[in-house]
């Protein structure tokens, strides 16, 4: 069994450190790779190693994903900007350059799984998967169209790329710890990602997936908590109190990372020296900010599934633009 | 009547042959090791056996995961809380995105007797019926069991699989093919159709043989395939036969009864007769004195059949 190498530590090694583990992993894994296929050599050519982030690209990528989204649910006249807005910077650093996963293969078994378990987000994952080549922009346009394969919620079996139906709150971690079993059975060394949202966190059945990842010892699996503190009705915390989330998951038998899930460089280093320790799954606990990009929307309940006017659109552009006038 | 058997001890042996020759198969549990008589699969293959501890909705959502990653999954865990408590993982994580997911329902039906209500699972083939892309099998004995599990896992899709506990005889014999879809005529008869399946199947049987006594020659079904449903053995039934009676170990809403009612209304509507749990919870018994409670009886099965004839 191909395991993560070990970071002790209970904080997220910031710096140096993460480099050195990102390098070691990588280590890791091409020597594991090289003895295997061409496929294989394929994915230890694509992967990027820390020191190679092109972060420009990275954080224009983001800043498509998010004018991109917010087109589509203006478009749609539906749809969950705040939340795509939270997730866009994680999402686009899996695609950029973590996930090991190839858009003209979109089923090899081999490949590295994500799962979107806050699956009304789907603007941004869509959005996110057309940056990486699983779509094309004219895809986009169609939106929660009649007949469009970009149903409001994912559907794994009209976009390549998409590994479960998600919509259901509370359905992802526990598909993603099902994904991580079935890699240690076959002694697999691909990973295992799930984003969450944190007001999903109050379904039951993340809790069991929780015990049981610990109990499986799953370090090839990575949990991202989009922790941006808004829930459709209230924050969080005014609703079912999440906090102290770290400590919960800890006492759950996670390592846990906390970090801040709008620095790209941050999350890309983060990930990439994901799963952090030997014999427990991952918690990255990235603190986001719902609407985050667009002074109007950020942290504003409303933005859960609100739909722009014309008007706050363009205005929305505008500022991902950097073109703040 | 014969022997009687465990169909539960068939669909674990088969399970545990079927290991030896395809190693995609993983077993999952909720704690039920023992209910499952999955100690031996568990002791074979240790690395293939997931218990997930008593956490239905995880349980069904990890064999999604399990089938994302190549497994064939069977999911083994008493009928009532695998479908009630999962129902929503169930639908979207297996029915919605079409995994190849096995879910084995042991002790369905009304197999936990003095247990209760809680512990009877006669909602589970309406349940699993309603879901797209989901199979669904009520095999009859112990030889059926094992050519269903052996079937199961040749099906790329979601299943449901309804082992009973109650002990019944056995049918058929150690060739037995499932065909799914396919209604198995067990008794030819021209004046009236028994459909039933499984531990109602040997029940309708010996209720086609005291109908003979009486002079009715009563043609017999075993509708093991509930899902997909053998259309048109049913339509041949209402044509040539001069009614239908279901009978299964299932509440009369959404079960057996209702599949057959819903191609017979509309392809040549007969009258029939829906055997089933009547739309109420059980009261305090032991299975068998449920069955009988509920005229699920070879004489429950014979008088509907006669009262039927009667009515037209």
């Amino acid at each position: 069994m191909l395991s993560a190498p070990a970071a002790g530590g209970a904080s997220f090694p910031r710096g140096r450190a993460v480099h050195i583990y990102a390098h070691v992993r990588q280590y890791v894994y091409t020597e594991f790779f090289q003895r295997r296929t061409a496929l294989c050599d394929l994915w230890t050519s694509t992967m990027k190693s820390s020191s190679e982030i092109d972060l420009m690209r990275l954080e224009k990528q983001a800043a498509q994903t998010r004018i991109r989204s917010l087109q589509m649910v203006y478009r749609a006249k539906l749809g969950h900007p705040g939340g795509d807005f939270s997730a866009a910077d994680i999402l686009t650093a899996l695609y950029g350059a973590v996930l090991r996963v190839d858009p003209a293969n979109p089923r090899d078994p081999e490949r590295d799984r994500f799962i979107m378990s806050k699956g009304h987000c789907s603007a941004a994952l869509y959005a996110t998967l057309a940056g990486a080549g699983y779509l094309t922009d004219a895809d986009l346009d169609t939106y929660m169209a009649p007949f469009s394969a970009l149903n409001g919620h994912p559907d794994r079996n009209k976009i390549p790329g998409v590994e479960a139906n998600t919509g259901p709150l509370g359905h992802g971690l526990p598909i993603a710890v099902g994904c991580a079993l079935a890699a240690k059975i076959s002694r697999a060394p691909w990973h295992t990602f799930v984003l969450v949202g944190d007001g999903e966190l109050q379904e039951g059945s993340n809790w069991e997936a929780a015990m049981c990842a610990a109990q499986y010892k799953l370090d090839n699996l990575v949990l991202i908590i989009d922790r941006n503190r808004l829930q459709q009705g209230d924050f969080t915390e005014n609703t079912i109190r999440m906090e102290p989330l770290a400590a919960r998951w800890r006492s759950f038998g996670w390592d846990v990372h906390e970090m801040d899930g709008h620095d790209m460089e941050a999350l890309v280093h983060c990930f990439q020296a994901a799963p952090f320790t030997r014999g427990k799954p991952s918690c990255v606990l990235a603190r986001t900010t719902k609407g985050k990009g667009v002074s109007f929307m950020e942290n504003r309940q409303e933005w859960h599934h609100r739909v722009p006017t014309a008007d706050e659109l363009q205005r929305a552009i505008a500022e991902l633009q950097g073109d703040k006038a | 009547m014969s022997r009687l058997v465990d169909c539960r001890d068939a669909y674990s042996g088969m399970l545990e042959e079927m290991a030896l020759q395809d190693e995609r198969i993983v077993a999952v549990v909720n704690d039920s090791l023992g209910s499952s008589k999955l100690k031996g699969f568990q002791s074979k293959f240790p690395d293939r056996f997931v218990n997930v501890g008593i956490a239905e909705q995880n349980m069904v959502g990890v064999s999604a995961g399990l089938a994302n990653g190549g497994k064939i999954p069977y999911v083994c865990c008493a009928a009532c809380f695998l479908t009630a408590r999962a129902m929503e993982q169930i639908k979207v994580d297996l029915g919605y995105a079409n995994y190849n997911v096995k879910l084995v329902g042991i002790s369905s039906g009304m197999a936990y007797g003095e247990l209760g209500p809680t512990h009877h699972s006669i909602e589970d083939v309406g349940w699993m019926r309603i879901i797209p892309n989901m199979t669904v099998l009520v095999p009859a004995d112990s030889f059926e069991t094992r050519a269903a599990i052996q079937y199961s896992a040749t099906h790329d899709g979601p299943m449901f699989l309804r082992i009973s506990r109650i002990p019944v005889p056995d049918l058929f014999d150690a060739d037995t093919k499932f065909e799914p879809g396919k209604a198995l005529r067990l008794r030819e008869g021209r004046d009236v159709t028994l459909m039933a399946n499984g531990v109602m199947v040997s029940r309708a049987l010996q209720a086609a043989g005291e109908l003979q006594e009486m002079g009715i020659s009563a043609q017999v079904l075993n509708m093991s395939s509930v899902k997909p449903i053998d259309r048109e053995a049913i339509e041949d039934a209402a044509r040539n036969t001069g009614g239908i009676v279901t009978a299964e170990e299932h509440s009369i809403y959404g079960g057996l009864g209702s599949a057959v009612a819903e191609v017979v209304t509309q392809t040549h509507p007969v009258k029939m007769r829906i055997l089933g749990v009547p739309g109420v919870f059980a009261p305090t018994g032991s299975a068998e004195f449920l069955l009988e409670h509920f005229g699920l009886t070879a004489e429950g099965i014979r008088s509907a059949a006669v009262q039927l004839l009667g009515s037209r």
